[in-house]
Order: structure tokens, then sequence, then C-alpha cells
């Protein structure tokens, strides 16, 4: 079990640090949430695992799937609304960009359209 | 308190190095980052990463309340995620969202 522990945490490590670079070294703003999105929950998520696979109780491993749980709940909310916040203001996209499904649809009426939608 | 595992330990350690990396990795691009939305991409990376390095400390130092500290963590820096990027798409509204915003800086 303990080398369980070592492998999910080094995992884990590694992980991140690819998350980090990818973060450093992607072209623009919607590329570089791939890489801190996924990759820092997946790297979060280990260490959460390998917790539970170090301590091995109850509510210990409880509290660490309940970690993971609320991780993957909020970490594409939280990447939706970036996103959506980059790309209705007009972020520069990267230059090799072909397909922009998205294209615009953003509903900018002007300053004067009040409530945004939920 | 430490471990007992000497495997354990010597993991936790390596493990807290690659973590402090990815940190300054994430901050790097949080001084450099052309637009303010990079910049809360790389905080929301950095609270991440932050919450992995608890979850790493809790076993490296054997204290299970680094769990829960943990926890609290996470949600609490996805209030300030969401109340980052909703300021950032309010703000652009009220400035017409038609200019460039690129060249602006903080």
């Amino acid at each position: 079990m303990e080398v369980l522990t070592a492998v999910l945490m080094l995992a884990g490590g590694m992980f991140c640090l690819v998350a980090a670079v990818g973060m450093l070294r992607l072209p623009d703003t919607i590329i570089r949430m791939h890489a801190a999105t996924k990759a820092g929950s997946l790297g979060a998520g280990l260490m959460f695992l390998a917790l539970a696979s170090y301590y091995l109780d109850l509510s210990t491993t409880l509290r660490a799937v309940a970690a993971i749980f609320f991780l993957l709940i909020t970490a594409p909310v939280a990447a939706h609304l970036i996103g959506r916040a980059a790309y209705c203001t007009r972020v520069r996209l990267w230059d090799r960009t072909r397909i922009d499904e998205l294209a615009y649809t953003c509903d900018w009426s002007g300053p004067e359209d009040g409530e945004e939608e939920g | 308190m430490g471990v007992e595992s000497e495997l354990v330990r010597i993991a936790g350690h390596i493990t807290l190095v690659l973590l402090t990396l990815a940190i300054l990795i994430a901050f790097v691009r949080l001084a450099i980052g052309p637009d303010q939305a990079d910049r809360i991409v790389a905080l929301d990376l950095i609270s991440v990463l932050i919450v992995a390095y608890l979850a790493v400390l809790s076993i490296h130092t054997g204290q299970r309340a680094y769990l829960d500290v943990a926890i609290a963590y996470a949600l609490i820096a996805f209030l300030g995620t969401v109340a980052l990027a909703r300021f950032r798409e309010r703000l652009a509204k009220e400035r017409g969202g038609r200019e460039d915003t690129d060249e602006e800086g903080k």
C-alpha cells in the first residue's frame, strides 16, 4: 500500500508539473485553459487518492472522495466561466485557429441590456 | 510526527519539489500574461496546485487536519475564480465589448 501511495503521489506531481509547463508554453488563453483545467484537476485528484490509500480509514477516505467530487464538479464550471469571459472580451486567438464554432454568439447589444443570463 | 515509511517520505519530498516548481512556473504566467483572462486562468491553476500541495503535506506530516484545510481552500478558490471571471465579463460589457481589449494591462 505504501508503494501505491508513493506511485500515486509521484504521478500527481508529474501531472501538476505538466499542467504548469503547458500553462507557460501553449499559445493562447483558450488553449492554456485546456492544460490548466484538465491536467491540474487530474493531478490534484491523484493526490487525494494517494491520501486515501495512505490513511486507509473510513472518514479520511470519505473526505478525500468528497474533495475529488468537489474538484470534478467545480473545475468545468470555473473553466466555462473563464472561457466565456475570455471569448466574449475578444481575447486574441492563436493565428493557426481555423474553426471558430462559437463565432461571436455573445450577445453584445451594448451596455444597456441590463441583466445577463445565468 | 512524521511518516514511518521511508519510501513514502522520499516520494513526498520529490512531490513537494515538483509542486513547488509547478507553482513557480504558473506564477511566471501570472506575471507575464498578456491579457487579464490569462491571469485569471493562472490564478485558477495556482489554487488547484495549492490544494494538491495541501494533500501531499497531509501525507508528509501525518496531520489529517490538512485534508480539511484542502477542502475549505478548494471551496474558497472556486468562489474567487467565479467572482474574477464574472467581474472581467461585466467590465467588458460595460465598455460595450466592441473594442479590442488586448492592449490594456493592469
